[in-house]
């Protein structure tokens, strides 16, 4: 049985980890930009995200002021036992996040999309989001939370087979471009495309794609993988750098993330996670144990239900 | 606390600044504040201007430097403050606001993300003496959290919500910023632009326009979102 009180003190020691630690993987990936980037503006904005990155651990401060929308994805082993059962999880996970937002501090971002109602505390109508995925034969549970900012960097598109892939590197380039301008997007990004499923499953994809993956995983298929490669370096081929200023750093890392959808159409989807990049998990278990980390380890062959029900191996089912 | 090695102008202000030392400002440069900021963003200047509800304090109480953020800080309890990290929301979204607002305001630093058009400079910073400095990143919220020493006052805040709230912050060192639009008018992101846009019908090269379009689609590049 995994404790309701472990639950939600380990949500909130992520909630404050996810605000103020960059993970490893981007920081890494952020700096092969700097030591590339050959445009003045562009350097001087990424050498000062790097000092904030330091500033924000020594001072156990939010790394930016806008902490974004905190949300939960909810991984539970199939062998896993909640105390108190999803409702209690989910009564924890609402309590951390208003904790956290208070403590930290973070900014208390969640209002009424009409009235503007503000609780202060990041918790309101269908607010945070708690995603659900499970996984064969454990026991553990995996909490992890993404603080991703909420306004900029994503757009959707309804393509067509007969777009094909000059479609998709239109679309990608068409939206990299209108919001790295002035730098909407917070770019250099990790940028997740969702192609496929339906409107709703592409948009979720290639938010769970730029949010829930690793710089430098790719996609089990490798011609996927290669066209991730593609589009991240053509990303990088814009002239634009940080903040929209002249220069190469514009795509850490692209993630492809893909759903089968309906026979007329390709629904593309491209979410842009920032120089903020924040994600923290948390793996519980039923003795106790809570171990931390920053991947989140959610795509996995049985996340993207690859082996479920069906003799066709990766390979055969993506030909 | 200039960033080691970056070659590029840096200037330190006090503020209130004067319209003189406004001039020492160039597109391009990084600029560092000391003195007194507060934040406003929609919530304030819809209830300062469109409500009738004019200023939340004086000139002298607010200071003369706006600040389009909301920090992420806290009330306590005893009505002392928190502060974290502090950072800039996109400022094209104030712009219709703007004239009204440096009037009313007296501003002459407008501190945002992302700058708005220079036709906005033009028309309504450049009669009132005013400059944009944008924030850097984006998302230095720790380091310019580091240059807040004390928060002086909060106004609006139950009228409109600790985000949304008039902050009024005592900063030292405040920074960094860049100078996006400069007492001319001129805006860095749109020169920044125009230095992008000759390599963009290349970098289209074997991509295709979507099928089905959308109303109100632009397919020139050179145009910009906001």
């Amino acid at each position: 049985m995994i404790a309701n009180s472990a639950l939600e003190r380990t949500a909130f020691e992520l909630m404050t980890k996810a605000a103020i630690e960059i993970p490893d993987d981007y920081l890494a990936g952020l700096r092969r930009c700097a030591d590339t980037e050959k445009g003045d503006l562009s350097s001087f904005v990424i050498q000062a995200m790097l000092e904030n990155y330091e500033a924000a651990k020594e001072d156990r401060r939010a790394m930016c002021g806008d902490t974004g929308l905190p949300r939960w994805y909810v991984k539970i082993g199939n062998e896993a036992r909640i105390e108190g059962g999803p409702v209690a999880l989910e009564t924890a996970l609402r309590r951390a996040t208003a904790t956290a937002t208070h403590e930290v501090p973070l900014r208390p971002n969640r209002v009424h999309p009409l009235w503007r109602t503000d609780h202060n505390n990041n918790v309101g109508i269908n607010a945070p989001e708690i995603e659900y995925a499970f996984h064969p034969d454990a026991d553990w549970i995996d909490l992890t939370t993404v603080h991703k900012g909420g306004l900029f960097g994503s757009d959707y598109r309804m393509l067509f087979p007969g777009d094909g892939i000059e479609g998709i590197r239109r679309f990608y380039l068409d939206t990299l471009i209108g919001f790295g301008k002035r730098g909407l997007a917070c770019q250099p990004a990790i940028v997740g495309v969702g192609l496929g499923g339906s409107k709703d499953t592409s948009v979720v994809l290639g938010k769970q794609a730029s949010c829930l993956r690793v710089v430098g995983s790719r996609n089990p298929d490798p011609k996927i993988a290669a066209l991730e490669d593609e589009l991240k370096e053509i990303g990088n081929s814009i002239g634009m750098g940080a903040m929209g200023f002249m220069g190469s750093s514009m795509v850490v890392d692209c993630h492809i993330e893909v759903g089968y959808c309906h026979t007329g159409g390709m629904p593309m989807s491209v979410h842009m996670f920032c120089l903020s990049s924040r994600r923290s998990t948390a793996r519980l278990y039923p003795d106790g144990r809570v171990e931390f980390r920053t991947d989140p380890e959610w795509f996995t062959d049985y996340s993207r239900r690859s082996t479920v029900e069906w003799a066709q191996p990766m390979a055969e089912a993506a030909e | 606390m200039a960033m080691a090695g970056s070659g590029l102008k840096t200037v330190h202000l006090n503020l209130p600044a004067s319209t003189a030392d406004l001039r020492k400002l160039e597109i391009g440069s990084v600029a560092y504040l000391t003195g007194r900021v507060f934040t406003a963003r929609e919530g304030v200047y819809k209830h300062a201007i469109e409500d009738g509800a004019g200023m939340p304090a004086s000139r002298e109480t607010l200071g003369l430097a706006n600040f389009h953020c909301s920090p992420a800080a806290s009330i306590n309890a005893d009505g002392s403050h928190t502060v974290g990290a502090v950072t800039a929301t996109a400022s094209f979204r104030f712009a219709r606001w703007l004239d009204g607002w440096l009037k009313l305001s007296g501003c002459n630093i407008i501190i945002g993300k992302g700058g708005m058009t220079s036709d906005i400079y033009r028309n309504a910073f450049v009669p009132n003496n005013a400059v944009y400095l944008t924030t850097v990143g984006y998302g230095t919220g720790a380091l310019l959290g580091r240059g807040i020493k004390r928060v002086s006052g909060v106004y609006w805040a139950k009228e409109l919500g600790l985000a949304q709230a008039a902050w009024v912050l005592e900063v030292e060192n405040f920074g960094p910023f860049l100078v996006e639009s400069d007492l001319d008018g001129k805006s860095l992101f749109e020169r920044e632009n125009e230095k992008i846009a000759p390599g963009l019908a290349k970098l289209y090269e074997g991509t295709r326009p979507a099928t089905l379009r959308r109303y109100g689609e632009t397919d020139n590049k050179t145009d910009e979102v906001i």
